[in-house]
Formats: structure tokens, sequence, C-alpha cells
């Protein structure tokens, strides 16, 4: 998955070389949240869900390896916590639907487990950065070959736009503006070596102007 | 990964990743629809020069569930019985447009010559006396399953016509590369005439080594060899190297027994011990389609090296 991977390959912290696509030194340009800051947008976007839905009651959260497990539990958490409803978490792993096997070594990121049967099911796909869509498209045909969800809807913690396929997602943490050759790269303390979950927008160094005033 | 045409193509690691790509596949085939669309567009050809039901259909199976499309040719109903040689027949198939070839042949090395002629990606499904790796993927997945562990200090006992068969070759190099001690059990008739780089011990005594055992694995007596007077005869054979009842009471309590199939059935396994609860053998066969499916993905599919 293009929004993952990308940020999967640098989690090693010694990698700072975001590799094959951006040659060159890479650099922090801005934090985009705190941890502080992503606990109020999960709760944020847990009540949206349940406003949207009016209630959890047919909800099934499913996450996107690799993050979205995490969050998709994090929601449910914080529902349980205002709403008193148990809503059921799976995971899902898109690697044999996506579209770019054979153009890279696409590998399955973790097992895909949903615990509940999600026909007839309103289902939220939840993952962390939303960008080009392709790992959206290919949930929703991994998701279609499981069941026939009533519904599907779609939460991200960071929107950051270049978009390739009609898809937009219902419930966002933060629309961010990037260029093509930035990362978006998401820590959190289930997933990522970290004690303090953070989101920052890293992007190439650049010795001229680099026309989006992004550095700190 | 290009071809997978021995197991020493892999080393630990890419053994490793085989197999845990395995347990995603092995998820796909307990699904509802247990297909998913990675291999689309992709041919599949098995060219079967030996007679195989179990290999030839998990494979196809394997095939299919990736949405592969599969050819099945087999020298019986071929212009092989017109005199066609293996080179001839190989550029025939490439030239209808194809991806990967399946090779049993019965001369070890089949499969690496093809491999030098085409371009599409070659598996070995057992050539000769020589290897048969996919059958070793799923006897290491199997076991592994069974033991979280993983395979370290395992110890495992391959019981019989090691000197035939290819089965032994090729788990004799996966189980080893995972970390098992591997000893060789049978007459010194059926051991190869040299062992020299094999990382097993031998012994000729079933009884011997039962007590001190994880995993038997039993390999299949070559009825079709009895002709070269290898053994004096079945019923001796059975009473020396046979897992009777008797002798399975005897192994350690959480033991396991294994065998490639298919089975001589009071040969070298009782009936009664083949469907005990000790056997994993239903499981290496429901098993084999999973690593089939991790094998055609990586060569056709990941875009990049395994290991």
């Amino acid at each position: 998955m293009p929004e993952s991977t990308r940020v999967t390959r640098v989690t090693n912290a010694a990698d700072a070389v975001p590799g094959e696509r951006h040659p060159g030194e890479f650099v922090r340009r801005t934090e985009v949240f705190s941890a502080d800051d992503l606990r109020r947008a999960h709760t944020r976007i847990a009540h949206e869900i349940i406003e949207r839905n009016h209630g959890g009651g047919d909800l099934v959260l499913v996450g996107l390896h690799t993050r979205g497990p995490a969050i998709a539990r994090r929601l449910a958490a914080a529902i349980e916590s205002f709403e008193g409803v148990s809503v059921p978490v799976g995971t899902l792993d898109v690697a044999f639907y996506r579209d770019d096997i054979g153009l890279r070594a696409v590998q399955p990121l973790g097992p895909t487990e949903i615990p509940v049967d999600i026909g007839g099911q309103m289902v939220v796909l939840v993952d962390d950065v939303l960008f080009t869509g392709r790992t959206i498209r290919a949930a929703l045909d991994a998701l279609t070959a499981l069941g026939r969800a009533r519904a599907v809807q779609l939460a991200v913690l960071v929107d950051r736009g270049h978009r390739e396929l009609p898809i937009r997602a219902d419930f966002v943490g933060k629309n961010l503006p990037t260029r093509q050759a930035e990362d978006v790269r998401v820590r959190l303390h289930e997933t990522d070596d970290v004690t303090d979950d953070v989101i920052e927008l890293w992007g190439p160094a650049e010795p001229g102007p680099s026309g989006s005033g992004g550095h700190e | 990964m290009r071809h997978l045409l021995s197991i020493d193509d892999l080393d630990r690691t890419g053994l490793e990743q085989l197999l845990d790509l395995s347990e995603r596949f092995i998820e796909v085939t307990h699904r509802d629809i247990p297909k998913v669309p990675a291999l689309r567009g992709k041919t599949v050809v098995s060219l079967f020069y030996e007679d195989s039901t179990r290999t030839r259909l998990s494979f196809e199976t394997a095939a299919k569930r990736l949405s592969a499309d599969t050819m099945t040719f087999t020298v019986g109903s071929s212009s092989v019985k017109k005199g066609e040689s293996l080179r001839d027949t190989v550029q025939t198939i490439e030239a209808m447009g194809i991806d990967a070839v399946v090779v049993r042949h019965g001369s070890a090395g089949a499969p690496k010559r093809i491999s030098e002629w085409i371009d599409a990606a070659i598996v070995n499904a057992g050539d000769g006396c020589h290897e048969h790796p996919t059958q070793a993927l799923l006897d290491v997945l199997t076991l592994r399953r069974r033991r979280p562990s993983g395979l370290d200090g395992c110890r495992i006992a391959i019981v019989g016509d090691v000197r035939h068969s290819r089965v032994a070759r090729s788990d004799v190099l996966a189980f080893s590369a995972l970390g098992a001690e591997v000893t060789l059990v049978a007459p010194p008739t059926l051991l190869p005439e040299s062992l020299e780089g094999w990382p097993v011990s031998v012994c000729y005594d079933l009884d011997e080594v039962l007590p001190n055992i994880d995993v038997l694995y039993l390999l299949r007596i070559q009825l079709e060899r009895q002709h070269e007077a290898l053994f004096p005869s079945l019923r001796e054979y059975t009473s020396r190297y046979g897992l009777t009842a008797a002798r399975a009471a005897r192994l350690p309590a959480d033991a396991l027994v294994m065998h490639p199939g298919p089975m001589n059935r009071g040969v070298e396994i009782s009936a009664e011990v083949a469907d005990g609860p000790v056997s994993l053998i239903a499981e290496q066969v429901a098993n084999g389609v999973a690593v089939r499916m991790a094998v055609l993905y990586t060569l056709l599919g990941s875009g990049g090296p395994v290991a």
C-alpha cells in the first residue's frame, strides 16, 4: 500500500533514507499531530462515526494493515467509553487485491481476521493515511470477497491528497496539503518503536527556496 | 527467486518468508470464497512426464485460487508419443504465451534444463531421484504449525527408501536449514551410496531411534522397485521398518507421524496409525495448496526476490 508501505519503510529509525523513491536527504518539515492531538482526533472521529450511523448497532471497524488495526481498536475503545457499545474490530490485508502486483514486491502485511460476518453490517474501513486511494480500492475488493456489507465508510487520520481514483474519506483527522515527493510518517506506540504517538511531514532537503514554506 | 528448482535455492530467511506467506494463503483457503485475484492474466502450465494426482491437482488448485489460468499437459495424450523432444515440447508450450511451468520428470535435472531453454518461471514438481521442493515446503509448514517454537532442535527420523526418494532429499535440506536434527533410518541397500555432505546421522534400526524422536517421517516404499531386490520381501520390510500400532505406542507421547503419500497401508504404515491422532498426513495435503500458492505468487507476483 503506497501510503503505509512508504511509512513502514522508514520505521526503522536508522533508516533515514526513504529509499529508492526520493534520493537525497529527507528532513522533518512539520509535526502534523502530537500525541495529544492524535488522542483528540480519535475521540472526534469516534463521535462522528456514532453520530453518522445513529449509534453503534451494526457497526464493524476494519483496520487496514499495518496501522489501521491499532487505530480501529482505539476508535472502538473510545466508542465503548462514551456510547457503552462494544463494536467488533477486524483486520484486513489487501496485498492479493492490489493493482501493482508484479510491478513491485507486494507482500502481505498481516492476517485478515474479522470476528463477525460482515453481511448486512455497516463496515468502517480504518487506515492511517489516505493518499492515492489505491489501497482503499483493493480493500473494497477484499471486503467484497468476504461478504456483502450494507455500506462501507472510510476513516483516516490524515488525508494528504493526490488521489488517483474517485475515492474519498467519510471521517478525516486532518486534511494535509502535501507534495508528491513528501512523506507523511505515522508512529503509533502499538505498531512502532515509540512511546509517544506522532505524525510528521517529511520531505527532501532542498538547497533553494522550497516553495511550500514548510520548513520549521 | 526466478525458479524453484531445489530447496538449496532458498536460505533460511527465504524459507521462512515462503512459510509466512503460506500462512496468509492458508487463511485465504479457509474463506467462503477461497480465491484472490492476485495472478489474474497469468498462465500456469503443468507439464507432467510422470504420474501424479495430488501434486498436479494441488498445483492446479493453487493456481486457480490465485486467479491464474491453468493448462495441463500429460504425456499420455501428447505429441511426446509421436517422438517430440523435451526441448521442442516446452518451446511449443512457451510460444502459446505462458508465465510458469510446473514440471515433473523422471530425469534428475530436467526442470533445470528447461529453465535454461525458456523464459517462464519453472517449478520443480519432482525430478527423478533428485528433489521435490514443494513437498518439503509443505512438510516444514505442517510441522511448524504444530510446533510454534519452530524446528530448532526438533529430532526427525526419515524412514524408508531414502536412496530413490526425491522427497527425502528435499526434506533433509529443508528440515536441517530450519535447525532440525535429521536421522535417516533404512537398511543399507535403501540408503544413498554416499552421504558425504548430508547434514544427517544414520541408523539401521528403527526400534532403536523410536523412543528418542519428535517426528517420524515415513517414505513410500516404491513397489515398482521391488524387482531390484533391495530388501527380501515386503513382509520383511514391514517387520523391521514399518510403523505398526505396536511401534507407534513406543513413540514419545507428543511425537508426530508424517508421510508424503501415496501410502502403502500395511507396508510402511499401518492404517490404524495413518488415520490416528498422531498422524499429520491429512494436514500435509491440505497445506500443500497454500504452499504452492505461496510459491506461484512469489515467482509470478511479488516482483522481487524472496531471499
